[in-house]
């Protein structure tokens, strides 16, 4: 066959990197050739239009224990000779067109990411977004995506313990599913992804490969259009009993010390592993393809080198000691096979039958080496003119705030999610310690230890659209407030930056400032950011969705014990606002649904005020002030209250100030603001402890009414019954509607 | 006595178990291989635990696989010589499979998975074992569940033997210990969450008593059953 530049272009090169390819490797590639860079060079792989942007974010320092990217995932020290790793990574393209398989395959692979370190995962996370639940097209997805998390996870048994779900029409064609995993390990346990010492055995083990996924990495690197469902076969099939069991294998392969290095199959397979772990370790591997287990005969050398085949490693094990690997992999029934060696040569050289099919540089393929790196042009976006144009003064008070806020407590993006999180295993593993006592995180117990891990994952996208640079310090924000409004103290971020085309100078404008914002509030928070991934191209015909640059953070509790939950503890107790309350309605869910405004400016918030309160925070926690502690975000601080109401039945009654508008006091989404709950008696001390830290006293915890302002708003048990149903009472309707229509 | 808790590929629960059983209720565990077939260690004093997950990943049908495996056999003669076993959930269905314990556990009537806290009130022979009521009336123990098919089913008959015989050990009920439909959280047969065979050493349940052992998971409850099974063979005897 022979190979153009109309060749490079169907597969989604350009004509200037068909020529750099040339020039790299001072011929024309072959066809497997080509095929390894379409996949190596794609913008899921090669980071070719973020890495300059990505490398202003803060990537190392704190307890940081390898740089940022090196690995798979981060990795930091919590103490007691263990290191948390953790990651988050987009599963987007294949879940719009196979919500079940594409939502499945990214909880298996961001597992994997965990595992192929040495570290077993001990609690995942879910950061979801689609269009509007009205929509029949909304209501496949989610049941897919939901099911296909569920299936997963809870086969291979670990805990969902928290994220989060929005529901806006900007992701109506282009869903966003984020998956995080964190794992625990042993120092000294940990293995890296790298290929080292020429003439070790380099080993497939895990499934057989197979035609599913080819072209995966690529896909994800376009826009969804409407010929994007004949790129099905581009969707890759999950299987989370064979991941189970790799998962044990891995972690005791390990411990026989026989292995050099190990990195999972995930986007481009063969050729990615092989390349990133030679890249790695200065070295190369000649591999004879035709010995990888196939589940179907006559594999071509392109299919086999693109293939997304899932619960698949490569791993190098020290010359002579195959049979302590292969040893493991047997007693757990995994197919393992040496397919190859390394080379000190650093070439890749992929054989079939003897044949020499493909030889590549592993250098020239991989992001920081021969990978094109791009400066993308990016300007203001004109939507700006109608955020600025908005006037707050001609949003009207509406009379009844009480109705305005049960419409608010029942809208999809701020109701319990229960209708969803209850087909998860949040409980497997008997470490999350939120089921029966929540709080603003989730909070994980390190078996072995009086540790505690807090987890999150925050970003609202509305904000981000508003202003990218503010909106991406309110996530890193959110995310730092969330782990200490929970009593632990914020360590690092993971990120999955969730774009458009990044061609779309306005969507790149979205990119490069929310990068800036992220950076800054990550360095004032000291987390830096160990890693994550990139998903550009979420885009349509219509348009891009929202700028979602996802926050994954991790935080520690050196107690657990010592945890601080959400719920109001006792009848009486004191409602403090920690924070300064102002007249802002930008961007709330409230001016949004309500009023219907789609341009508003994004809410309050100075990164310095935010730090404060954070500090603040903490020491009140410390100092056993308060009993509960929960930060006002979506619906503002009326669904605050109530949701520290609901978990023991328990009232409030507030008092708003004369200073504010009602609605903006009640439904505003001005940031660093806390609810805070604290016992009559120690209210002087807590009151001597803010040392003039802004706070308002706002009320008192009732036995179950809900009183504003004096005025009856019904009890806390007819409020938690809205909030939980109201997500499953609209599918059942739209069901029930559907089936009318389908008579 | 000791536990010995066997691990199938696809057994998620069994550290559960394990440490649940070591560390919360201070018992000697031994972790057995599905593939081995030795329990010469084990006598009829001891407990063997199925735990929950997916032995086999579960595609045939729960627990179908791991009826035939090598541990099985041993469990069943084991089970079969009056030995204590318990399982739990994915445990509960491996014993339905291996006609050690009667009926079926079918798909959840909302076809889907649940996992939340639900509430369990002893029934059966349990009562002699575990407080059922006290002054302030029925006796609620709140304990998770987490499965897609843990709808008990059996055929009429059957179900009217396993109560005339005070078979039936758990039936679901609400926070007070009320056993309505409403507190049904997946159609099973009359309530029921959990059941021994007829000479009461054998029991299944669909709740994960393991999973509330611990204060700092918030719940305890679960030791009171794990404690109140395992006092079973003195009731017997």
């Amino acid at each position: 066959m022979d190979v153009t530049v109309k060749t490079a272009q169907q597969l989604r090169l350009t004509e200037e990197e068909f020529e750099l390819i040339k020039q790299k490797l001072g011929r024309t590639p072959n066809f497997n050739e080509l095929c390894a860079f379409s996949g190596m060079w794609s913008e899921h792989c090669s980071y070719k239009n973020s890495i300059k942007w990505l490398k202003t974010l803060p990537r190392e320092g704190g307890r940081m224990l390898v740089k940022a990217g090196e690995e798979n995932a981060g990795l930091m020290d919590i103490g007691d000779n263990l290191g948390v790793v953790f990651k988050i990574e987009s599963h987007n393209h294949p879940s719009a067109i196979e919500p079940f398989q594409g939502a499945a395959t990214g909880v298996g692979g961001i597992h994997r990411d965990i595992f192929t370190m040495g570290a077993r995962p001990i609690a995942a996370l879910n950061s979801l977004r689609f269009g509007k639940l009205e929509e029949e097209k909304t209501r496949h997805l989610l049941a897919g995506v939901v099911h296909g998390i569920g299936h997963y996870g809870n086969c291979f048994g670990v805990p969902t313990v928290g994220g989060e779900i929005y529901f806006d029409r900007c992701y109506h064609t282009n869903p966003l599913v984020n998956a995080m995993s964190v794992g625990t390990v042993e120092a000294g346990q940990t293995v890296s992804a790298i290929a080292e010492g020429a003439g070790n055995p380099v080993m497939f083990v895990g499934s057989a490969t197979g035609k599913d996924g080819i072209g995966g990495a690529s896909f994800a690197s376009a826009d969804i259009t409407a010929e994007s469902v004949q790129e099905l076969p581009a969707v890759q099939v999950g299987d989370p009993f064979q991941e189970k069991k790799l998962l044990e294998a891995c972690l005791e392969v390990i411990r026989t010390g026989a292995v050099v290095g190990m990195q999972d199959m995930g986007a481009a397979g063969i050729i990615c592993s092989t390349a990133e772990m030679s890249a790695k370790g200065n070295a190369g591997m000649r591999i004879d393809l035709d010995k990888v287990p196939t589940r179907q005969p006559n594999m071509k050398t392109w299919e086999l080198l693109l293939s997304e085949s899932q619960e698949r490693m490569l791993l190098v094990a020290h010359k002579g000691r195959e049979a302590e690997v292969q040893e493991v992999f047997e007693k757990w029934d995994l197919p393992c096979s040496v397919i190859g060696e390394v080379t000190d040569d650093g070439l890749l050289k992929f054989y079939m039958n003897g044949e020499l099919e493909a030889e590549l540089p592993a250098q020239d393929l991989v992001l920081g080496g021969g990978a094109p790196q791009y400066d993308r042009e990016y300007r203001e976006p004109a939507y700006f003119q109608k955020i600025a144009a908005f006037k707050q003064e001609t949003v009207p008070v509406p009379a009844d705030l009480r109705v305005v806020a049960e419409q608010l407590i029942s809208l999809p993006s701020i109701a319990s999610k229960r209708w969803i999180y209850q087909q998860y295993d949040s409980m497997v593993g008997t470490v999350n310690t939120s089921t029966n006592a929540p709080s603003d995180a989730a909070v994980v117990a390190v078996k072995g230890t009086k540790k505690g891990i807090a987890i999150t994952t925050d970003c609202n996208s509305r904000y981000v659209y508003a202003d990218p640079y503010k909106g991406a310090m309110i996530a890193v924000s959110e995310a730092a407030r969330n782990i200490v409004c929970s009593g632990g103290q914020p360590l690092g971020v993971t990120n999955c930056l969730n774009f458009g085309n990044p061609y779309d100078p306005e969507v790149y404008y979205q990119f490069v400032n929310a990068i800036k914002g992220m950076g800054e509030a990550c360095r004032r928070f000291d987390t830096p950011v160990t890693g994550g991934n990139v998903s550009f191209y979420n885009q349509n015909p219509d348009g891009p969705v929202n700028p979602t640059p996802t926050i994954g953070m991790v935080g520690l509790l050196e107690d657990i014990s010592r945890k601080m939950t959400l719920d109001f503890k006792e009848e009486g107790d004191v409602l403090f606002l920690l924070g300064r309350s102002t007249n802002d309605l930008g961007c709330s869910e409230y001016l949004h649904n309500v009023h219907g405004v789609t341009h508003s400016p994004a809410p309050h918030f100075e990164l310095e005020e935010e730090a404060a309160l954070q500090q603040k925070l903490a020491a009140l926690i410390d100092q056993d002030l308060v009993r509960s502690a929960h930060d006002v975000a979506e619906g503002g601080l009326f669904v605050t209250l109530c949701e520290s109401g609901f978990s023991n039945g328990l009232g409030f009654s507030a008092l708003s100030p004369d200073s504010l508008r009602k609605d903006a006091w009640l439904f505003g989404e001005g940031q660093s603001r806390v609810v805070v709950s604290v016992a009559l008696g120690q209210v002087p001390a807590f009151e001597k402890a803010l040392q003039g830290f802004s706070a308002e006293k706002i009320g008192v915890v009732t036995s179950g009414d809900v009183l504003i302002d004096g005025e009856f708003w019904g009890t806390i048990t007819s409020w938690k019954d809205r909030y939980d149903t109201a997500i499953g009472n609209q599918l059942r309707k739209e069901d029930a509607a559907g089936a009318l229509g389908a008579l | 006595m000791k536990f010995g808790v066997v691990v199938f590929p696809g057994s998620n629960c069994d550290r559960d178990m394990q440490d649940a059983l070591a560390n919360d209720l201070g018992q000697e565990v031994t972790m057995l291989w599905h593939k081995d077939r030795d329990l010469s260690a084990f006598t009829t004093e001891d407990c063997i635990v199925l735990p929950g997950g997916f032995s086999y990943g579960d595609y045939l049908r729960c627990g179908a696989i791991a009826r035939f495996s090598p541990m099985m056999q041993s469990v069943i003669d084991f089970a079969n010589a009056g030995g204590k076993v318990l399982g739990v959930c994915n445990g509960f269905q491996i014993l339905c499979e291996s006609h050690l314990l009667p009926g079926a556990l079918l798909r959840n009537n909302n076809q889907q998975f649940i996992c939340r806290n639900v509430y369990l009130r002893p029934d059966g022979f349990v009562r002699d074992l575990l407080p059922s009521e006290d002054a302030n009336g029925p006796i609620a123990y709140k304990i998770p569940i987490a499965h897609g098919e843990g709808r008990f089913h059996a055929d009429e008959q059957t179900l009217n033997q396993l109560e005339a015989n005070d078979q039936v050990i758990f039936r679901y009920c609400d926070d007070a210990g009320q056993i309505t439909a409403a507190a049904n959280p997946n159609g099973a047969a009359r309530n029921i969450a959990g059941i021994s065979n007829e000479a009461r050493n054998v029991f299944g349940m669909m709740p994960h008593p393991e999973r509330a052992c611990s204060s700092l998971l918030g719940n305890t409850d679960g030791r009171a059953i794990i404690e109140s099974l395992l006092m079973a063979k003195q009731l017997v005897g």
